[in-house]
Order: structure tokens, then sequence, then C-alpha cells
């Protein structure tokens, strides 16, 4: 009976920490990105682009981890867009996601024809990342920025759009 | 109060020193536009020789100038198709001119001796040049990896005639809709205007020297 026991503790807690690590990575379009840059709601939006490949992006990544816990309970949704080769979803994107422990939403931008979209994003993006967006809909307020943010850097962006809302 | 003063000034200096310490290389803004005359250069080839713009026999009517490196994975993912444009444009006078403007500091991948080798590994039919100032990277506003600048030889001039990315798909050659610089080469042979002479892509920005570096 103890040994049973063991075992169900044991599989339970691979279970947990199984749920816990993992996310659902999308493969999009830019569509599906303009769809979420045009969402009518009140709530502050951060997309950064990134990729695996690209060293100061992966440097600066930790930093958006942090928005959440920053603007705790205000309206706030940040998104990793990765502009990673498709082919390597699963070899280095996933595990990188995984080992990483990212909780932060990650998509896939599979898009590759960037001069049709870049310009959509932001018309002074000269296509280099990271690269990030702030947006609010409802405040008509939008920032871009296309360089590597430390965090003070990053919540110095953020911070203008969360001030006008009221804390509920 | 002489102390206090003192003690002031020393703890003042630790948030200055860390945000020098923290503040990444800039990179320059500016750099030519389309319609501008390029400046010449006079960089080393993987080789050793010097290579220049006004000088290269093979640069009759104009030339493919690609700001590219070894350690980049888009720019690794065009090296193939680097070599085909070569391959195509040099004996119609267009030659590839690579240049390589990262800070080897910055990464160790991109140094002239790995640039040696890759070349050889590859088989880069195309001077492979090593910007080590930055200096050309800064006067045409190279901004990644890889970067395009088709030029045209107008009497001692070479005119920026094109620039951006070399196709629409960096991740499936199978899969490419607009060959950007082919399509601006050709049109440029046949004696007409560029018709796309502009276009944007992503790729891995180029590794600008940090202030201590320089001096």
């Amino acid at each position: 009976m103890k040994s049973v026991l063991k075992h169900f503790i044991y599989i339970l807690i691979i279970f947990s920490s199984l749920s816990l690590s993992a996310q659902n990575v999308k493969l999009v379009k830019f569509d599906d990105v303009e769809t979420f840059m045009n969402r009518q709601t009140d709530t502050t939006y951060v997309i950064n682009f990134w990729a695996t490949w690209c060293n100061p992006c992966v440097h600066e990544l930790p930093n958006f981890g942090k928005l959440d816990s920053t603007y705790h309970n205000q309206k706030i949704k940040v998104l990793l867009v990765s502009l990673d080769f498709p082919k390597e979803f699963n070899t280095k994107l996933i595990p990188f996601v995984s080992k990483k422990k990212i909780q932060t939403e990650v998509w896939l931008l599979n898009d590759p024809d960037y001069n049709a979209w870049i310009d959509k994003v932001d018309p002074s993006w000269s296509g280099s990342i990271p690269a990030t967006l702030v947006l609010n809909n409802k405040l008509k307020m939008k920032k871009f920025n296309e360089k590597e943010l430390n965090l003070e850097e990053l919540n110095a962006l953020v911070k203008p759009f969360m001030s006008q809302n009221d804390h509920q | 109060m002489k102390n206090k003063f003192k003690k002031t000034i020393s703890l003042a200096a630790i948030p200055v020193l860390a945000l020098l310490v923290m503040t990444s290389a800039k990179a320059p803004s500016g750099g030519y536009k389309v319609g501008d005359n390029a400046r010449d250069f006079s960089l080393k080839n993987i080789d050793g020789s010097t290579v220049s713009l006004s000088s290269f026999n093979k640069a009759t009517k104009g030339a493919i100038v690609i700001f590219t490196c070894n350690h980049c994975p888009v720019a690794q993912a065009y090296q193939d198709r680097i070599i085909a444009l070569n391959n195509k444009y040099q004996s119609q006078g267009y030659p590839v001119i690579a240049i390589n403007s990262n800070d080897p500091e910055a990464v160790a991948a991109d140094s002239y001796e790995n640039m040696k080798i890759r070349a050889k590994e590859k088989g880069f039919n195309f001077p492979y040049l090593f910007d080590q100032t930055q200096e050309i990277a800064t006067a045409y506003g190279a901004t990644k990896t890889p970067h395009v600048f088709v030029l045209q030889k107008e009497g001692n001039a070479f005119n920026v005639k094109y620039i951006g990315a070399i196709d629409d798909n960096k991740d499936d050659e199978t899969a490419v809709k607009h060959k950007y610089v082919e399509t601006a080469v050709n049109e440029l042979l046949a004696g007409k205007k560029v018709s796309q002479n502009f276009t944007k892509a992503i790729g891995c920005g180029i590794k600008w020297k940090t202030a201590a570096a320089t001096n």
C-alpha cells in the first residue's frame, strides 16, 4: 500500500511539473498578429519580435516575463512573436521555451514575406530585431522601439500606458 | 562635510558607471538612399589582397554589395543563394562583393580568420571583405545581415539602385515568390528602371563596436 502511494505521488509530481513548464506555441500568419493588434479593448498589448538565433533578443527576453508581475491585476497582455525558422520549431524553439520556462505566450510567425507586413507593425521599423510594440486601442496609444531593452527601458516604455488605467 | 561629499560622489558614480556598462553599442543612423552615389572602399579580402570598388576589374557594369557574416543563421540560410547570384551576374558585369562588418570582439565566429575558413568551406567565388573599422557599413547604412545594395556604374560613380532583401523567403528557397535582387539586376541590364528598389527584411543586427572598444 505504501509503495503504491509513493508511486502515485511521484506520478502526480511529474504531471504537475510538466503542465507548469509546457505551453502551446502557436504557429501563425501575420493576419493573426494583425487581428491581435486590432483588438478593441482597454488592455495594453506588448508585442516583442524576437528569435532564438538573435542574441540581443534572447538577452532581453526575461524582462518581458517580469511585466506580468509588475502589472499584476492590471490589464496587460504580453506576446512574444518569434521569427525562428519554421523547420526549427521542434528542434530549436520548443526546447528553448521549455528550457527557459517561458510562461509568456509565444507565437511562431511563419510569414516569410517580411516586406509585405513589416510596415503594418510600424512604418519606421527597419526590420531588425529585437523590436517591441506597445499599444492600447482604447487609449489610442502606440509606441514602437527597435532595440534591445533592459528592464528599466522596458518599464519606462510600458508605464505611460498603465498609469492611464484605473486600478481595479 | 568633505567626507560626506566624497561619499555622495562615489555612491553616485556607481549607477553612472553601471549605465555606461549597460549601454549597448549604438547603431549609427543615416546611410544611402536609392539614387545616392556610393563611396569607394578598400578592404582586406580573405586571400590577403585589398579589394576596392573603384578598381575591382569584375565590376564593369556595377556590383551587388552584400553585408553578411559567418554567424548569423539568416545569413547562413542565404549563403548558397549569394553564391548563385555571383555565378549568374559576375560574368554580366555585376559581381557580388560580400562585406563582413561585425565586431569580432562581439562575435568571435565573425573574425577575419573565421571568414577565411567559411569562404573555403563554402567555396565563395567572390570577394569576402573585412570591414574592420565598420566605416563602410556606417556609410552605406547597413543595419543587418544580409543587407543588399545593388550599385550601377555611371561613369566613375557607383549609384545605388536597390536596397534591401535578397528575396522574400529566408526559410525556403523553393518557395520564393519575389527574387528582389535578381529582378533589380535584370532590369538594370535591360536598361530599365528598377521597379522595386527598396524592401525590408529580418536579419541579425550588425554587431557594432561598443564605445569602450573604439579608440
